[in-house]
């Protein structure tokens, strides 16, 4: 699994693809956001800009994590190998989950620049809230697109397979910021964490237990 | 060679492979003895990128049986001896020929993997550009480096799939070499190939493919170039067709 994340992370830091493609359309959707809300409504609004944000940028990043192995055949490469086909989902997923957690925290530096959104009294919930909110949305996002890699219109069905399917994950995750932004702490938000940590790990184990069958041609 | 010695290293059962509707092998028996290379021949379409393909147990048979390595199974114990060239290089092309190596010797467990990188590269004559990445590789050079990805890790069972395709006369010499190399080492080998004298060359025995079937096989002698000449004239009649 190592020599996966190790290879993923030296691809990224020499390519720097996904993390500039994440950064710049989160730029272009919060400027969009920043002239549609009123000033005063704008920290209202934070929580639901920060994930819908994040999660279409996101699925860009996740998508490109998949599509570098399909140049010169070097899925096949990785899938010849005797590594564990579960290890190469938690390698990926976990490669995905670095890229974004940078990139989240680049999303929250422009949300308070843009928006005005002022940082929460406790950072440590906040630190809390995304990253079950990453571990929820790596999971399930680097599962399809494992799936929808290999077919033709994936850049459409990315989306369309994984959007219905974090609902649950994006709506915990929103009221959980909505709490923390407000100056609450994580033990305020504990039910929408704990719904939020049950939901990282079905999604993490599923797609752990799934991933041989859905690679194999 | 102690692993799993006495049992053959392909055993096809009526094998076949659709993808969809359409199929692509049918009804294809054959056992490769451990040790034995074969040469596969046949035109565009035959299924021969397939049948080396399911021997690396990327692919399922739609129907039929393959052991491979006397085992069932496709788990680690299985990939971990099997070796594949493939059309493509199955490298990273942003990463260098050394990374590249490092990262599959690794992944197959080789005891110090950047060591085994460095003698493959050497190997394949690919020290000098070593650093480079393989974005900027010629396509003989890519071969070659394909040629070492997938023996990096000494495997059994070796599969190559055109291999002699984008190299040069030079590098074509050098790949012959290895191959007659792993033939004494007892490796396992399967060539599919258009080139007859080069696939003829390595192989103790040959056989045809034509539209999804085994047509024609015979070990390697010096009345096989006639034979397989007269064997690829026939299917290319309408009648045959």
């Amino acid at each position: 699994m190592w020599t996966i994340l190790q290879k993923d992370l030296l691809l990224e830091l020499r390519t720097r693809e996904a993390l500039s493609a994440l950064v710049v359309l989160m730029l272009l959707i919060l400027l969009t956001f920043t002239f549609a809300f009123d000033p005063a409504e704008a920290a209202t609004a934070a929580p639901a800009v920060l994930w819908v944000t994040f999660v279409f940028a996101g699925l860009l990043a996740v998508q490109r994590t998949f599509l570098i192995e399909r140049e010169n055949g070097s899925w096949y490469g990785l899938l010849l190998s005797p590594i564990d086909r579960g290890a190469i989902f938690v390698a990926k997923m976990t490669g995905n989950l670095i890229v974004l957690a940078i990139a989240q925290v680049v999303l929250l530096a422009l949300l308070a620049l843009l928006l005005g959104v002022e940082m929460p009294r406790a950072p440590l919930a906040l630190f809390v809230v995304n990253g079950l909110g990453l571990v929820g949305f790596s999971a399930l996002a680097t599962l399809f697109a494992a799936l929808s890699v290999r077919l033709r219109a994936r850049e459409m069905l990315l989306p369309l397979l994984v959007l219905p399917l974090l609902v649950p994950v994006v709506i915990c995750a929103v009221e959980a910021s909505r709490v923390v932004l407000a100056g609450g702490g994580a033990a305020d938000a504990g039910a929408w964490l704990r719904v939020l940590a049950t939901f990282d790990v079905i999604f993490t184990v599923a797609g752990w237990l799934l991933f041989e069958q859905l690679v194999q041609e | 060679m102690s692993r799993g010695a006495g049992e053959p290293a392909v055993e096809a059962v009526g094998v076949a492979k659709a993808f969809g509707r359409t199929p692509v092998l049918r009804d294809v028996t054959l056992t490769i003895a451990r040790g034995e290379a074969l040469a596969i021949f046949g035109p565009n379409g035959a299924g021969k990128s397939t049948l080396l393909r399911l021997c690396a147990t990327l692919y399922r048979p739609t129907a039929g049986t393959l052991r491979l390595l006397g085992r069932d199974d496709r788990g680690p114990d299985v990939r971990r001896r099997i070796g594949l060239v493939s059309h493509q290089s199955l490298c990273y092309p942003d990463l260098s020929a050394r990374e590249n190596l490092t990262f599959f010797a690794r992944a197959y467990g080789a005891p110090n993997p950047e060591s085994v990188a460095d003698a493959w590269l050497d190997r394949v004559a690919l020290t000098d550009v070593g650093a480079r990445p393989v974005r900027v590789f010629s396509r003989g050079m890519e071969q070659r480096l394909a040629l070492a990805r997938a023996l990096v890790h000494a495997p059994d069972l070796i599969l190559l799939d055109e291999p002699w395709t984008g190299l040069d006369a030079a590098a074509a010499d050098l790949l012959q070499g290895i191959l007659a190399a792993l033939r004494r080492e007892g490796r396992t080998i399967l060539a599919a190939t258009h080139d007859v004298a080069r696939g003829l060359a390595v192989a103790d025995r040959a056989i045809v493919l034509h539209r999804g079937r085994l047509e024609w096989e015979s070990a390697v002698g010096a009345d096989t170039p006639a034979a397989l000449d007269a064997v690829t004239r026939r299917l290319r009649t309408p009648a045959a067709a």
